[in-house]
């Protein structure tokens, strides 16, 4: 299946290491209250403003499933074509943190929500297949600040008891762009799904990422370091190159590497030992006696599939087939699912072929210079499409097209209005366009003789000073045509 | 007329219902006789003004509809109280002021009923005989420096000396029936997931059941018909139909099949024990009731499942005591420090024992032999009871293998005071009913109970059986009021 | 089996409960009491039995995904140890 063209191979002397990785995504579910209480889970709220009793484990508080995260989480589990486990259990994992005010996390330890499934990656080398080895639910945790006071750590719960789903891989990665594929490809899905908005900057989406290395050609998996908690692609390349690095150091020098929990250092670009986690290690797992075996049927699920969108693989075969695009034009149209929504209303009236170019090109470029999500894109779907629509019908040219969307940029107007106020229509009346041509043959009577002279690379200069002296407005096509004729 | 104090609930609540009394003079009676027994050390805290307040401003404005109409009624501290500290007997949450109520606690202030105050218990409902609570002893009213039982000791105590007229407690592996027996009350421990779990300091999750202690068998059945609720608040809690099981008692179980389990005839079972089982036997024949022998072979490994079960879900339980968020906070150099300090300082000997139990029982590489082993035999203990309910309709054995020791007595060997819930337990680990009724008295003039255990949710039945053997033993509590 | 006074010393640090030198000796002897009694369950073959999972003779109910608590921050650190009107307080924590 693979044809890894961009392998990932660490030197040293004369050895080489293969690094392989696995990644634990934790998605934060997609709903309006908790996993187990009835708090909101919105964003930046003011700290311990969404805690409710439940969240901060006052003395006597229980916790009820939410059963939307129960949907969101089997729904993401028909995504990643995983098997859905019809009976699943909550257990508690117990550990101490200050952060962790029941002193232990209501997880899923050894019967998930979500079974095993797969994750296509699409790389330049072609498609790979990415194992899952499970989805659970369990709770987030609230937050530590360590740089407010300079004696005490502060705590916000407003995070404690966060539905999450942890996503963990099967450690079938193999590079760092393998890694950037499948978190995005990870994240399109649950966009697609509505089951997680995939959004790092406020913590979303996080990873534990397991490295380990071995000499390229052995079949045995090296010892792993799992880095806790990285919370951008960038950050888990650096991340994976350093500690790839450090542990191919390890062994060339004739030792080995211990198997523990590390954290990337942001400052330093380096992870280290988490001194902290060290004797924490046994989590004493066991079923949470608060709550019973989640349990559901066929029904339950048959229903969430009726639910589910057509998904990014799907979407991408289909618009290959029916509209004739490449594959890499259709992998950038699909990955997101607001830019194939906006791809497929411009393409509801308008043709196909300009529509991608428009959108992957001109429309990219500029959402990109204005770092803005094509959701806030300063020109709509519907104008775009009108843009295109006189582009095809000869309106206008690609050239002027490219200075009215530059005003549509600015407030979203009407390609024909704009057309019409500045007069910007393409020149296509012969007559008139042979006028112009008679007097930029006058004009330029050295150059008619050396063109006649069997100078042909000419023939471009006269193009050019015709629509120069257009205006750009000139019917380029027609323009040739005419040229084509007088100068013989 | 007898005094206020001396009426059962059932007669306080129709004299109040006829005027013949009111909430304020009820009120006043028990604060008066509270305050004369402070040698008892029942209570933790003391709600008198504000009981009080409220008895006034029920005189104020009767509703003799509620089904505890003005009465004053003081709980074991484990129920989170709103605005009254709640402290589990423990110093680790010696300052703890709920600012919510428990589910069970609030039906009984919704039907009418004010609290008294807060009752003393073993430290986290960990005990056998109230000796492990940080606010000290109880006393028993059945004499001098006995114990009342625990955990809920301080329950016992104060209703079998007519401090409150009847209480509520918990029970995990006995903490109702035990001190019941030990004081001559009645207690019943109800189905898992009749009482609602949220607001109760929790000790083992699975085994945690709420439920009434009083004076009497109707006393009994109006407490838990008034506590017994559907709770959405707590996922353990089951929805099914609740009777009013008051008005359905009756003392006829004519055609019933009572079970007789012979495993429950301990080696070195005292006589009188044994002298005390043979009486109810014969009571309920007479009765009209057919005894059935039966075998509930698992019964001797359900104590030492017991004690993995319920110190590991302890262990967890209790990691919120952390100093963080509310309670005792020791100082610490760093955060494990101030963690480990808090509690060391804040948990007692027998909370710390049973959390290093529960944190080695699920500690890795042990889970399997402990934890899911016990909760394999836990399966077949409930089977056992599924296997004999096929032929039985209730089961008749001793509450407790001894009636009341002395304060000191068994504090210095764990075992053997965990030895005293060896007939109460396998009921918690099954999640069944069961009922304790005075039955007798040794030869040193202390209280014997019987335990009488139904199917799930077969309270009804198991409150009728009990009522008919309370009419035929006609049991007296002769307690002198020596405190006093 | 036998609890040690290492063990305890372990179990007690995952515990987070400090125990003092002389105590720990008098708790290994509880322990290993208390754990001789608990070993009689090894006389029963348990290979065959599936374990309990929940007592509650019911299905776990799920709730509707809505936000019913409201901003209740004053009465969530009312009780706090360390008085700060914003956050919990704790020693500082280094990673």
């Amino acid at each position: 299946m693979t044809k890894n063209k961009s392998e990932y191979l660490i030197k040293r002397n004369k050895n080489e290491y293969e690094v392989v990785i696995g990644l634990e995504v934790h998605a934060q579910v997609l709903s309006e209250s908790k996993l187990f209480s009835d708090s909101p889970t919105k964003f930046g709220a003011e700290p311990n403003t969404q805690v409710s009793l439940v969240d901060a484990a006052f003395p006597g508080m229980l916790p009820v499933i939410n059963e939307f995260c129960i949907k969101q989480a089997v729904k993401t589990g028909i995504g990643l074509n995983a098997k859905i486990n019809k009976r699943s259990i909550f257990d508690r994992k117990n550990y101490f943190y200050a952060d962790l005010p029941q002193g232990y996390q209501i997880s899923q330890y050894k019967n998930p929500i979500v079974g095993e499934g797969s994750v296509i990656l699409d790389l330049p080398s072609g498609e790979k297949v990415v194992g899952i080895e499970r989805l659970h639910l369990e709770q987030d945790a609230g937050k530590s600040i360590h740089d407010i006071d300079p004696q005490n750590t502060l705590v916000d719960l407003n995070r404690s008891g966060v539905a999450l789903m942890e996503i963990v891989s099967k450690p079938d990665l193999r590079s760092l762009d393998e890694v950037n594929a499948y978190v995005k490809k990870l994240r399109s899905i649950m966009r697609y799904l509505g089951t997680c908005d995939g959004n790092m900057q406020e913590g979303s989406l996080r990873a534990d990422v397991n490295v380990s290395v071995r000499k390229k050609g052995d079949k045995k998996l090296g010892t792993r370091c799992e880095i806790k908690n990285v919370n951008s692609i960038k950050f888990m390349q650096m991340a994976i190159e350093y500690e790839a690095n450090r542990q191919v150091d390890l062994i060339e020098d004739g030792g080995s590497v211990d198997q523990e929990t590390r954290l990337f250092d942001t400052k330093k670009n380096q992870t280290r030992s988490m001194r902290s986690k060290e004797d924490a290690h046994d989590y004493r797992y066991f079923p949470d006696p608060d709550l019973l075996p989640l349990e559901f049927d066929d029904q339950f699920i048959s229903n969430l599939k009726k639910e589910i969108p057509e998904l990014p693989d799907v979407k991408k075969k289909r618009f290959i087939e029916k509209f004739n695009l490449s594959p890499y034009e259709a992998n950038i149209l699909v990955s997101d699912i607001e830019t194939s929504k906006y791809f497929e209303e411009v393409i509801k009236n308008s043709d196909v072929k300009i529509s991608t170019n428009w959108i992957t090109g001109e429309l990219f470029a500029l959402l990109n210079e204005k770092n803005l999500e094509i959701t806030q894109s300063p020109i709509s779907s519907k104008n775009l499409s009108k843009l295109i629509n006189l582009i095809k019908d000869g309106t206008i040219s690609g050239k002027i097209a490219k200075s009215v969307f530059e005003i549509m940029a600015d407030g979203d107007k009407d390609p024909q209005k704009i057309i019409d106020e500045k007069g910007l229509k393409q020149e296509s009346d012969p007559k008139e366009l042979e006028k112009l041509i008679d007097r930029v043959i006058k004009d330029n009577e050295g150059k008619v003789k050396e063109y006649k002279s069997g100078k042909d690379k000419l023939f471009g200069f006269f193009v050019g000073q015709a629509m120069k002296v257009s205006g750009g407005k000139a019917n380029p096509q027609l323009v040739n045509e005419i040229l084509k004729k007088k100068l013989k | 007329m007898s005094a206020i104090v001396d009426l059962t609930l059932v007669e306080l609540i129709d004299k109040i219902k006829k005027k013949d009394v009111s909430s304020k003079e009820t009120t006043n009676a028990y604060i008066e006789r509270c305050k004369k027994s402070k040698k008892l050390n029942s209570f933790i805290t003391e709600d008198f003004d504000h009981a009080l307040k409220k008895a006034n401003a029920f005189d104020n404005n009767p509703n003799f509809e509620k089904k505890l109409p003005g009465i004053p009624i003081a709980v074991k501290d484990l129920f989170c109280t709103k605005d009254l500290r709640t402290t589990a007997g423990s110093k680790i949450l010696n300052n703890f002021v709920p600012t919510y109520e428990s589910t069970v606690t609030n039906n009984l202030w919704e039907n009418g009923a004010i609290l008294l105050g807060k009752l003393n218990c073993d430290e986290f409902a960990m005990g056998s005989s109230n000796e492990t609570s940080f606010f000290g002893n109880v006393q028993s009213p059945i004499g001098e420096n006995i114990v009342p039982g625990g955990s809920s000791g301080g329950s016992a105590s104060a209703l079998a000396a007519k401090l409150t007229p009847a209480t509520i407690g918990t029970d995990t592996g006995g903490s109702i029936r035990q001190p019941a027996s030990f004081t001559g009350t009645v207690g019943l421990k109800p189905t898992y997931g009749s009482c609602s779990r949220y607001g109760i300091v929790a000790f083992a999750s699975s085994l945690d059941q709420a439920g009434p202690m009083t004076k009497d068998v109707k006393d009994c059945a109006l407490m838990f018909e008034v506590m017994s609720s559907y709770d959405k608040k707590d996922s353990t809690s089951v929805d099914f139909e609740r009777d009013n099981y008051l008005n359905k008692l009756k003392d006829s179980i004519k055609g019933k099949k009572i079970g007789i389990p012979k495993e429950y005839r301990v080696d070195g079972m005292s006589k009188e024990i044994d002298e005390l089982w043979q009486k109810g036997i014969k009571i309920i024949k007479e009765a009209g009731a057919d005894v059935i022998d039966i075998s509930l072979p698992n019964t001797m490994y359900a104590l030492p499942a017991y004690y993995i079960v319920a110190p590991a879900e302890a262990s967890s339980n209790l990691a919120r005591y952390d100093g963080v968020k509310y309670g005792f906070r020791s100082k610490g150099e760093n955060l494990i420090d101030m963690y480990e300090k808090t509690r060391s300082e804040g948990f007692g000997d027998e909370v710390k024992r049973r959390i290093l139990i529960g944190t080695y029982v699920l500690s890795s590489g042990y889970y399997d032999a402990y934890y899911l082993k016990a909760q394999k035999v836990r399966k077949l203990i409930k089977n056992d009871f599924d296997q004999a309910y096929k032929n039985v309709d209730a089961i008749l054995t001793p509450s407790t293998p001894s009636s009341a020791f002395k304060i000191g007595e068994k504090t210095d060997d764990p075992v053997s005071m965990y030895l005293n819930d060896i007939f109460t337990v396998p009921i918690n680990l099954a999640g069944l009913p069961a009922i304790s009724i005075p039955a007798g008295i040794d030869a040193k003039g202390y209280p014997l109970g019987l335990q009488i255990i139904g199917k799930a949710f077969d309270e009804q039945n198991i409150l009728n059986i009990a009522y008919t053997m309370e009419k035929h033993i006609n049991f007296k509590n002769e307690i002198k009021s020596w405190w006093i | 089996m036998a609890i040690d006074l290492k063990t305890v010393k372990h179990i007690s640090k995952l515990a987070r409960i400090s125990i003092e030198e002389k105590k720990g000796k008098k708790l290994a002897d509880d322990l290993n009491s208390i754990f001789e009694f608990i070993e009689k369950l090894n006389q029963l073959d348990t290979d065959k039995v599936e374990p309990l999972t929940s007592i509650a003779e019911t299905k776990l109910q799920l709730r509707h995904d809505e936000i019913k608590s409201e901003n209740i921050r004053d009465q969530i650190l009312k009780n706090s140890p360390n008085e700060n009107k914003d956050f919990f307080v704790v020693p500082k924590v280094v990673e």
